[in-house]
């Protein structure tokens, strides 16, 4: 290390109040994921007698990744589709590594939230009986069944179906608030560590944040606790420069949180090096989805040549065996092919689709169409819509572009890197023996749990599925508990020394700020945005962002990790002005053990399992023989080193 | 596309101790100006133009400026959230292609949910079993 550590002794920052919470089981974060959590957890709350107590960075009726709204609802099986088919389209989609005793047991769960969302009051459109579609205001209006008495929703394509969904946030947070009491729920306290047990290291029993409206510390003690933080954006350099870099597709405000602190105390992850690049209209994220499933439209070069006909041939000889059911990365390889050759850019021909679509049906039903193609944007990615507008585009006369992003890190969306959970139970489906410890979505630390995006190898769940698994989690979590009465939970860690370290940024900003006449240029720290940009960079050109088109091998890598890892010393000198900057700065920071993990992962698996997502050049082709098998690895923090292994993948559902 | 606030609309909220849209921002964005006490986005370069301080603002003092590395000036895009609905009101950069919309959000009243009402509480032996407390899961 270049620079000698420094350790906040008080000398030039106040110390905070500090407030101690002890509570039975903790939310750590206020998604889809613990509102359900909240949900569920109150009910064996009001039965047990337990207390729960979550906590969100944000306000919970705008938090995560939903907090825009969202047109549809992904996951929902449906009495028309077996769970056995929703298992195989998720593995198929993954590249054949998933868990499928979670996505099984998770696609016996995921309705049920559904149902809820409709009772609360989330407008879900429907079928009449006319089989005319509806929206979901005029289905109540009209008396149609609700979807849990029979009523069919309206599906963009076999699991999803759209919503109203401005409000849906709103709606599963009000229905959290309601279920906990606004007293047991602490909003803009960012969670940056996790407590260990002293008698047992591998036992969570505590987390320590900072509040971002006051000087004030909150150490929560707890007897389990559910980490749902989302997944990462913005650890790769985004397409956008300047301005536009918080137009990132998944929200920026997620920064890896749900990986960093539990890798932090042991907690073993699994598939890190899958990640999601999602194709996606430019610059404005506006989903593809609806376009392709509901409206029928095609995406072709610019020479309006399909691209999936044009390189089907070369997929299939590249990728034997995965390319007759062509998942989303493979999709992409395909966009890319074209890309790389010179043929782009990608175009989603939106108004051969609607022209099309006119031939067909009345004006009304026409302008109801119009309606429904910008509220797609409106309800989930309103810079879409404003980019159409800026340009003077109108979907129906125009083509527009797509292109693939900048890679994001997650577990709920398309993508599987995440944590490494325990099952729902001994031998699911005939599960092998270490797929299950005790406790579903159990972490391998004790009584930490997750859900949603920090559930690895079980992807394809969104909103509801996160919603679903929070609540699944909470049992869990609430048995542990039961189970667990008499232990006598002390924190491992000197708590004076973690809230210390937490200001530290505070404590080196006020020690050096007035050495040099501009204080955000300054050779004893780094800001928040310095250490972002310089991460965003290596992760760019090093582990196969944009800038080298998803390419890397392992020199790049090995030299990546090189970069990284200065990075990670410097980190320890991280400056902050103000609270707003302290959780920039604990952001950065877990966003680059996120990173390091992801690297890390991509450097050990020596195939390519996901190409479209990423291409290790040196081993191009998917190597069944050696690599269907999950990926596992450990941090040790104090030595600062990770551990691998590797598991078989096993094949539950035929 | 950043957030901006107009300063003859904004009025602070009135002094009241948080703002509206310093408290719904997910990404902790806008902030008071102590003196003038007029809001303002603090980083917009982080911003996800989610248009959730634009939605709340009791006096429609924010909009947003669309990303200036991305989109052409000129257009602009204008929700109206009711307890209900949403309208949204589009204007192109050409000034002429003006667009509305409106959209249901809820078809509940505002803070009525109550995920107990009509749910029996569930009985500590279904706690290891699988199913919520409002429902059955299924089986197969
Ligand atoms: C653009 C976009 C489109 C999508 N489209 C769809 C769709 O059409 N249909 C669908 O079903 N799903 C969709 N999804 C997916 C869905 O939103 C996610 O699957 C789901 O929100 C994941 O839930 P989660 O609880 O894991 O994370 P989130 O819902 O993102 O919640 C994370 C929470 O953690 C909090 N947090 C983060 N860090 C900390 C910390 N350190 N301390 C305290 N709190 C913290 C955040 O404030 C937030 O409350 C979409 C997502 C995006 C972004
Ligand atoms: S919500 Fe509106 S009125 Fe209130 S401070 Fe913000 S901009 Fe000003
Ligand atoms: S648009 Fe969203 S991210 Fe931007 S300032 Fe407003 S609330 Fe915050």
């Amino acid at each position: 290390m270049a620079l000698e550590r420094e350790f906040c002794k008080w000398s030039f920052c106040a110390k905070p109040a500090v407030e101690t919470v002890e509570t039975d089981l903790l939310l750590v974060g206020g998604g889809m994921a613990c509102t359900g959590a909240a949900v569920e957890a109150a009910a064996y709350g009001k039965v047990t007698g337990l207390k729960v107590t979550l906590v969100d960075k944000a306000a919970l009726d705008r938090s995560g990744a939903v907090a825009m709204g969202l047109s549809a609802i992904n996951t929902y099986v449906g009495a028309e589709n077996p769970v056995n088919d929703y298992v195989k389209y998720v593995r198929t989609d993954l590249m054949g590594i998933i868990r499928e005793d979670l996505v099984h047991s998770l696609g016996c769960h995921v309705d049920l939230s559904v149902h809820d969302f409709q009772e609360w009051g989330l407008p879900i459109w429907q079928k009449d009986a006319e089989n005319h579609t509806v929206d979901g205001q005029v289905a109540r209006d009209e008396g149609l069944p609700m979807l849990k008495d029979g009523g069919k929703c309206c599906r963009s394509g076999r699991w999803q179906c759209m919503i109203n969904g401005e409000s849906y946030k709103v709606i599963v947070a009000e229905a959290a608030k309601n279920a906990l009491g606004m007293e047991n729920i602490y909003e803009r306290v960012f969670i940056v560590k996790l407590l260990t047990d002293k008698n047992n290291s591998n036992r969570v029993c505590g987390a320590v944040g900072f509040s971002v409206r006051e000087h004030k510390t909150y150490v929560f003690k707890c007897k389990a606790m559910i980490v749902a933080c989302g997944g990462v954006v913005n650890v790769f350099r985004p397409r956008s420069v300047g301005e536009g870099q918080g137009r990132a597709w998944y929200p920026v405000w997620n920064a890896g949180s749900t990986y960093a602190m539990p890798a932090e105390i042991g907690a073993k992850m699994v598939l890190m090096e899958n990640r999601f690049v999602p194709a996606r209209f430019k610059d404005g994220y506006g989903p593809v989805g609806a376009w392709f499933l509901f409206f029928k439209a095609q995406a072709t070069n610019a020479y309006g040549e399909d691209y999936m006909a044009r390189n089907w041939e070369q997929v299939k000889k590249e990728y034997p065996g995965y390319a007759d059911a062509p998942g989303t990365c493979l999709r992409n390889h395909a966009a890319m092919i074209e890309m790389r050759e010179g043929r782009g850019p990608i175009m989603m021909h939106t108004d051969k689709a609607m022209q099309k679509l006119a031939e067909v049906l009345s004006k009304k039903e026409l302008k109801h169409l119009e309606a429904e193609a910008w509220e797609d944007f409106l309800d989930m990615s309103i810079s879409a819509a404003c980019l159409w507008a800026s340009m003077n585009m109108e979907p129906d006369k125009v083509p527009s572009e797509i292109i693939p992003s900048e890679p994001y890190l997650l577990g709920s969306h398309a993508g599987c890197a995440g944590l490494w959970v325990s099952g729902p139970a001994k031998n699911y489906l005939g599960a092998p023996d270490d797929w299950f410890w005790g406790y579903d979505r159990m972490t391998t630390v004790e009584g930490l749990f997750t859900a949603g995006d920090g559930v690895g190898a079980s992807g394809h769940k969104f909103s509801s599925g996160s919603h679903a698994e929070g609540r699944m989690a909470a049992k869990a979590a609430i048995a542990f508990i039961l189970d667990h009465k008499d232990d006598k939970l002390e924190a491992a860690q000197d708590i004076d020394e973690v809230i210390a370290e937490i200001y530290l940024p505070f404590e080196i900003y006020e020690k050096y700020k007035n050495y040099t006449s501009a204080p955000d240029i300054n050779p004893n720290y780094l800001m928040p945005k310095h250490v972002q940009t310089r991460l965003q960079k290596l992760m760019d050109e090093y582990v196969a962002g944009c800038a080298t088109m998803y390419m890397t091998n392992k020199p790049m890598l090995e030299e990546g990790l090189k970069r990284l890892t200065w990075l990670k010393e410097d980190a320890q000198r991280l400056a902050a002005a103000d609270l707003h900057e302290l959780m920039r700065a604990w952001e950065q920071y877990h966003r680059i053990l996120a990173g390091e993990a992801h690297l890390r992962h991509i450097l050990f698996r020596e195939e390519s399992r996901y190409p479209g997502y990423y291409y290790r050049a040196d081993f191009l082709a998917i190597d069944d023989s050696k690599w269907k098998v999950f990926t596992i690895s450990q941090y040790d923090k104090d030595t600062n080193e990770w551990k691998f292994e590797t598991k078989p993948y096993v094949q539950l559902v035929k | 596309m950043p957030s901006f606030v107009i300063v003859e609309k904004c009025d602070g909220c009135k002094a009241l101790d948080k703002t509206a849209c310093q408290y719904i921002c997910p990404n902790d964005l806008m902030v008071l100006e102590p003196e003038q006490k007029k809001a303002f986005n603090q980083e917009p370069e982080q911003c996800w133009e989610c248009y959730n301080c634009v939605k709340i603002c009791p006096v429609q003092a924010i909009e947003v400026r669309h990303y200036a590395d991305i989109m052409p000036l000129g257009s602009s895009t204008i929700p109206m959230r009711s307890s209900n609905d949403i309208t949204w009101t589009i204007k192109f950069r050409n000034q002429k292609t003006i667009k509305r919309f409106k959209f249901p959000v809820r078809t509940t009243p505002e803070g009525s949910i109550d995920c107990f009402k009509g749910k029996e509480l569930p009985k500590l032996e279904d706690l290891k079993k699988p199913g919520f407390f409002t429902a059955p899961a299924r089986t197969e």
